[in-house]
């Protein structure tokens, strides 16, 4: 590889040619600051816009300061980091940016895991000489189901905006207006919900401010706890588990699932289940709809289309609803395991407890923003009562657990209730890419060739590549399986499936790049993708240490069809955990 | 129209054109040329009703003379401006012309080489 | 015979009335007022040599003629067709007298090249372009010379591009040309955005072929076969020439495949920008062109290696077009022999402010500013005092009194501490507040910042918030080192051209006019009289008859007094509108 020379604060390095100054840096010791900058490398995801100009350094030779975020190093190359003049020029900047932005930091929501409250703080920055009389840029505030917009506290670093049109292909969000006024906002700065946003969270996941934050819904819960007259239940998703830990300080990839259960207890929930038990009855639907779809197929039936498309993640249904109305055949009717659990939850457990299902509060600890809008479209209530009433992030789940004054390292484990807390290991790996269809390839395969699978890991289908594909032999059937995670690697595949070019029997889409363990409703991960490959490793883990691993043998998923549901695509089935998509998604009103 | 096949032929079709425009045997040979400059500077100052006024007035008084219509001059201060370039003689660049202005460029200067106010003397060199 | 006195402002604060009148009279006395015609003409732009005379058809002219000299002018030369001597202006060399206008060439301070045809041809009809040399370079080009002899052409003539920056023009062909692709783009940037300044407007409009031609030889010369010309849509009737112009040169085979039967193909097309400032930066331009928000990106990458959609893009501004095929017709010698060291050839100018002769000039470089606002363009309005005049429009600097004789050229102006830019001239005179006028300027950029970078975007604003302050008399002397320091940091670290430079207009003004900035923040004045906040109005006592008028007048009723009495006005009520002032008959009311 063609390397050149430079000299960085009069250490010199080599290093490979097209590198950029601050990479450079970071070899040697020199940790540049970078406000805009953003990066996460196995998924060649880099948000570079050089708009911060905090990460300016001096290059000799050059007239001003250069970016070293986006300035390549070059042969001879004489960089200083921290000259009077960077630092005061850096100092300057910041200062600008903290003028326009405002310091209600007590009381945002990003307070504590702000990178513009740390980059003040790592600059010293004690005073905003000016301020008095700076205007500051002003905007009306959205509020959508899901995502608040408050580009008050917008610093333009544009990562929402690469992650909305480069990352996810989803295009709601760009730049809007010029100089002082500019920001990121749907097109005409119409709210998010007359946008084409599918609510996937990641804008949120990268906004290094109180820009974009999540819709609280935990006073709701608060208030249905403190109810006597409710009986409010929980369910928690799997990728909740591997990264709630980061919240209380353990590293990532720490799983916490006992200390979660007890944390649910304590605060009051009268029944602490999984959504994992709904993923594994998620899979006997779309499994059985699988092998059903693929013999018709296979047998000559032309209305029996293929591939089928998972169908679990609400960011994913959203973005085909509207992306490609055509298509909406293709994917499977089975609900997601979040209504799938409230579905089953509000009848056949609210039957067993005989309590009202007007009195069943049922809420959800998701990894997710768009899970939020989820649990709000119509047609997943009865007479005005939703299935999952609401829907909490794991960092909403994470304040709440300590305004409880709880502290999760201190928590002995707990146990899920019985029965919607019983789940095999094929629930729990639902959380990473490749999960939902690893775990159908468990029991398809067993249903399909009536074999007892000898080794339960198809690492093929495991990974964090954003479009993945894998042959399955079942039994002779090479079983085409596709695999994409980040809604602008889905788009990939869904327009060969839309050209009729697509080779793939069935595909799973995960809306979130790494799939739920990095969903827009996790811990922020700050952009170190390490973090996500942490989670995906912990959730593998608690697979592997599940005694049952396939759904189809969670003894309580067979309990549920033998006293409740019948089979696996009954009607019952099909009434309480089926669903039709819409061309246009079902607009929530939402309260201001 | 003319396609040009190559360089030579478009030096021709230059020669023919000048002999159009200035020959011995050309029609225009021995005509008035007014040139209205009607750039956006002067056609926001009205070179365009300048432009119709004078080709009417020509006409009215029976004058055989060439009328252009060309971009600005440059002299934003003095629109509309035109410039009047008399058989054989070197061209004359009249400053804030309005119809009457016009009319006296006419009657005075375009039909008997008589000076009025109003010249804008050329204070350049081009290389043309 | 006529008698030509010039009527330019410039002579006739040298009493050219008197002289005319004189000359009449001369004539009638003669009774010669039926041959001999005595008419006012404007400015020969030869203002210094002043009053002129001129006798035609002799194309005599006399210099320096006081209103005693009609006498002689008339008795001696019109009568007896002797002429005058001491009044004929001497070759400096020879001490010759020159005579004829053609003799004083030398004299004239202007010299079109770019301009050439401007005023000249139809610019709707390619006959008259090809009768002016049209299309005869690019036919040379093509017959006769390699691209790499062009270049060299080009190289060789020095000349450097006239859209701001100033970069060689060969220099940047030879850097597109050795980018191997397999489609280049030749870029004419028509997106003149500088308050003020047209010539790129005036060009498009009075010669488009003189642009499309040098598009088509820079195509040859880079191998590219395709051209776009970026303009904005506020120009129509440049739009709607160059569009009959491209269609015309279609027509003749002179655009199009195969021109001129050489093989070489050359299309181009038109663009058009919605007036952003900031897209005259090429790449901000490049980007408006491809459909996406017209902002700019670091470089590198250079158009050249990577422009309009991704290929080698060479981007030349109109007037650097406008030069390309008088050079290859007369030679590089030519055009290296015209102006200075290192900026050759010539520069057009926007004349505009308070200045006699506004309108467009073509200067040599090397020109001095003296003779530009003192010769051609006829000297300071109202007779007023120059007081500076910016150059390179917002991103400019002012030239002052001690600037008069810099001869004018890119690395002169930036030495003064502004810049060529596209060519705006703006002149102030006495009147104006530099305070005022850097506010003024700032204003502009905030307006037309992007908003991509945060010094841009906020700096400026806060650059601009500061000056307002000051011109309210709220200021204090460390405002002033505060100004300083966010206008360096803003030019050194700001992403593009735009930011980089807009804060000159504050840098020069502080560095030229450092006692009025002082003034206005200690005394709280406005030497200028400019500054509402700073003027307050006065009623001189002795002055005062007690008419009541300027308290009838009042419409805060800010004055009082007896009626015969001298009356008062009260500052803290007064609007400073003015209306007393100019209701009073006797001088009694001043402002300070």
């Amino acid at each position: 590889m063609e390397t050149v020379k430079l000299t960085i604060d009069n250490k010199e390095i080599e290093v490979p040619k097209g590198m950029t100054i601050h990479k450079a840096a970071r070899k040697i010791g020199i940790e540049i600051p970078v406000l805009c900058y953003m990066e996460l490398h196995d998924m060649q995801i880099e948000n570079k816009p050089a708009g911060c100009r905090i990460c300016v350094v001096e290059v000799q030779g050059r007239r001003n300061l250069a970016p070293s975020c986006a300035t390549k190093c070059e042969e001879g190359m004489v960089v200083k980091t921290h000259t009077t003049r960077v630092l005061n020029a850096r100092r300057t900047v910041m200062e600008f940016i903290l003028s326009d932005h405002p310091k209600d930091c007590l009381i945002c929501p990003k307070s504590g895991n702000c990178e513009l409250q740390s980059m003040a703080q790592q600059l010293g920055i004690r005073e905003i000489p000016g301020q008095e009389i700076a205007a500051m840029s002003t905007y009306r505030k959205d509020t959508s189901p899901s995502i608040i917009r408050d580009l008050d506290k917008c610093i333009m670093c544009r990562r929402c905006e690469m992650m909305c049109n480069e990352v996810q292909t989803v295009g709601a969000l760009s730049a809007v207006n010029r100089g002082f006024m500019a920001a990121v906002a749907p097109a005409f700065e119409q709210n998010l919900e007359h946008s084409t946003c599918t609510y996937c969270g990641q804008c949120v996941a990268v906004c290094p401010t109180g820009a974009l934050t999540e819709v609280n819904h935990t006073p709701e819960v608060l208030r249905a706890l403190a109810d006597p007259s409710k009986t409010v239940i929980v369910q928690t998703a799997p990728a909740v588990r591997a990264a709630l830990g980061e919240e209380f300080g353990m590293e990532p990839g720490t799983l916490v699932t006992g200390k979660m259960v007890a944390a649910l207890r304590a605060l009051g929930f009268d029944y602490v289940f999984d959504t994992d038990f709904a993923a594994d009855l998620t899979i006997m639907e779309e499994g059985t709809e699988l092998l059903d779809r693929l013999t018709r197929h296979l047998n000559g039936d032309t209305t029996a289309k293929l591939p089928i498309l998972t169908s679990c993640c609400p960011g994913w249904v959203n973005f085909f609803e509207e992306y490609f109305p055509d298509l909406k055949d293709v994917p499977s009717t089975a609900k997601s395991p979040q209504q799938m659990f409230g579905a089953i939850a509000k009848t056949y457990f609210a039957d067993k407890i005989k309590v009202d299902r007007k009195d069943l509060v049922v809420v959800s600890i998701m990894p997710c923003l768009a899970k939020k809008y989820e649990c709000q479209r119509e047609e997943f209530s009865t007479d005005g009562n939703r299935d999952v009433d609401f829907s909490i992030s794991t960092r909403e789940l994470a304040a709440f657990i300590k305004q409880a004054n709880l502290d999760l390292n201190n928590l002995a484990d707990d146990e899920f209730d019985s029965p919607l807390g019983e789940s095999t290991g094929a629930g729990v790996i639902f959380g990473a890419t490749g999960g939902v269809i690893e775990a159908a390839c468990r029991t398809a395969y067993e249903i399909y060739t009536g074999k007892k699978l000898e080794r339960l890991e198809f690492n093929e289908l495991r990974g964090l590549d954003g479009v993945r594909e894998a042959t399955i032999d079942f039994n002779g059937l090479p079983l085409k399986i596709g695999i994409a995670n980040g809604l602008g690697n889905a788009r990939k595949l869904l327009e060969e499936v839309r050209s009729g070019k697509s080779q793939f029997h069935a595909i799973e889409v995960m809306a979130c790049p790494g799939g739920c363990i990095g969903g827009g409703g996790q811990p922020l991960h700050h952009g170190n993708s390490d973090i996500i490959k942490a989670r995906a490793a912990a959730i593998y883990r608690e697979d592997n240490s599940k005694p049952l691993r396939k759904s189809h043998e969670n003894p309580f998923i067979i309990k549920l069809y033998e006293e409740f549901l019948g089979k696996p695509n009954s009607e019952k089935a099909h009434h309480l955990l089926h669903t039709h998509y819409f061309y246009n998604k079902k607009k929530v009103v939402v309260k201001q | 129209m003319k396609t040009i096949k190559s360089p030579a032929d478009l030096r021709n079709f230059k020669e023919e054109i000048l002999a159009k425009m200035y020959g011995s045997g050309s029609a225009m040979k021995g005509k008035v040329r007014i040139r209205v400059h009607s750039g956006t500077s002067g056609l926001a100052s009205g070179a365009k009703e300048i432009l119709d006024f004078i080709v009417l007035e020509l006409e009215k008084r029976n004058i055989d003379a060439v009328v252009i219509k060309t971009g600005d001059l440059g002299y934003s201060f003095a629109e509309p401006t035109i410039e009047v370039t008399r058989p054989d003689e070197e061209p004359v660049v009249f400053g804030n012309v309005d119809k009457l202005k016009a009319d006296e460029i006419i009657e005075k200067y375009i039909k008997n080489g008589e000076y009025i106010d109003g010249i804008l003397p050329v204070n350049y060199k081009t290389i043309i | 015979m006529q008698i030509l006195v010039c009527g330019g402002t410039g002579c006739r604060d040298l009493e050219s009335e008197a002289i005319l009148e004189s000359l009449k009279l001369e004539v009638e006395a003669n009774a010669l007022e039926n041959d001999i015609q005595v008419v006012r003409t404007g400015c020969f732009g030869l203002c210094s040599l002043g009053p002129i005379v001129k006798i035609m058809p002799d194309d005599v002219v006399y210099f320096k003629v006081k209103h005693g000299d009609a006498r002689e002018i008339v008795e001696e030369h019109v009568i007896k067709g002797k002429k005058v001597e001491r009044l004929l202006l001497k070759d400096p060399v020879n001490n010759k007298s020159l005579v004829s206008s053609a003799e004083m060439n030398g004299f004239k301070k202007q010299l079109r090249i770019v301009l050439r045809n401007c005023g000249v041809i139809d610019p709707e009809n390619i006959e008259e372009s090809i009768a002016h040399n049209g299309y005869e370079a690019l036919g040379k080009v093509l017959t006769e010379m390699t691209p790499d002899d062009t270049i060299k052409v080009i190289k060789d003539s020095g000349l450097r591009g006239r859209g701001g920056g100033g970069f060689p023009t060969g220099i940047k062909w030879e850097i597109a040309r050795k980018n191997k692709a397999d489609q280049k783009y030749v870029v004419c940037n028509a997106d003149e955005g500088d308050p003020g300044a047209f010539m790129d407007r005036s060009v498009l409009e009075g010669d488009p072929h003189a642009v499309l031609e040098a598009m088509a030889i820079c195509g040859y010369c880079i191998e590219a076969d395709k051209g776009l010309i970026y303009i904005r849509a506020e120009y129509p009737l440049a739009v709607a020439r160059l569009k009959t112009a491209i269609s015309q040169a279609r027509e003749y085979g002179l655009l199009g495949k195969n021109i001129m039967g050489t093989g070489f193909s050359f299309d181009i097309e038109i663009r058009y920008g919605a007036g952003a400032f900031v897209c005259g930066e090429e790449t901000a331009l490049i980007h408006s062109m491809e459909g996406l928000r017209g902002e700019p990106t670091v470089k590198p990458p250079f158009p050249a290696e990577a422009g309009f959609r991704g290929k080698p893009t060479n981007v030349n501004n109109v007037e650097t077009f406008a030069c390309v095929s008088p050079i290859i017709l007369k030679g590089a010698d030519w055009f290296a022999g015209i102006g200075t060291a290192r900026s050759k050839g010539t520069k057009v100018f926007a004349l505009a402010g308070k200045i006699n002769n506004v309108g467009l000039i073509e200067v040599p470089m090397g020109t001095t500013l003296r003779d530009v606002i003192f010769e051609i363009g006829g000297g300071i309005r109202n007779g007023k005092k120059f007081k500076a005049a910016q150059t390179g429009g917002p991103s400019g600097g002012c030239l002052t009194e001690k600037h008069l004789d810099t001869p004018i050229d890119f690395d002169n102006l930036i030495a003064a501490g502004s810049m060529m830019g596209s060519g705006g001239l703006i002149v102030m005179d006495e009147d104006d507040c530099m305070v005022s006028v850097a506010k003024f300027f700032l204003d502009f950029t905030v307006e037309e910042s992007c908003g991509k970078c945060s010094p841009c975007r906020i700096g400026n604003k806060r650059l601009h918030e500061l000056l307002d302050h000051i011109t309210k008399g709220k200021g204090t002397l460390a405002d002033l080192d505060r100004l300083r320091n966010m206008s360096l940091v803003i030019k050194d670290t700001s992403l593009c051209g735009l930011g980089q430079s807009s804060p000159n207009p504050v840098l020069s003004t502080l560095d030229n006019f450092r006692d009025e900035y002082v003034a206005h923040v200690t005394a709280k004045k406005c030497p200028a009289g400019k500054c509402r906040d700073l003027m307050e109005y006065f009623i001189i006592a002795e002055n005062c008859v007690g008419c009541t008028a300027c308290a009838r007048v009042c419409p805060v009723n800010a004055i009082t007094g007896q009626r015969k009495e001298p009356h008062v006005i009260n500052p803290s009520i007064c609007i400073k509108c003015g209306a007393c002032k100019e209701k009073c008959k006797f001088d009694a009311i001043i402002v300070q």
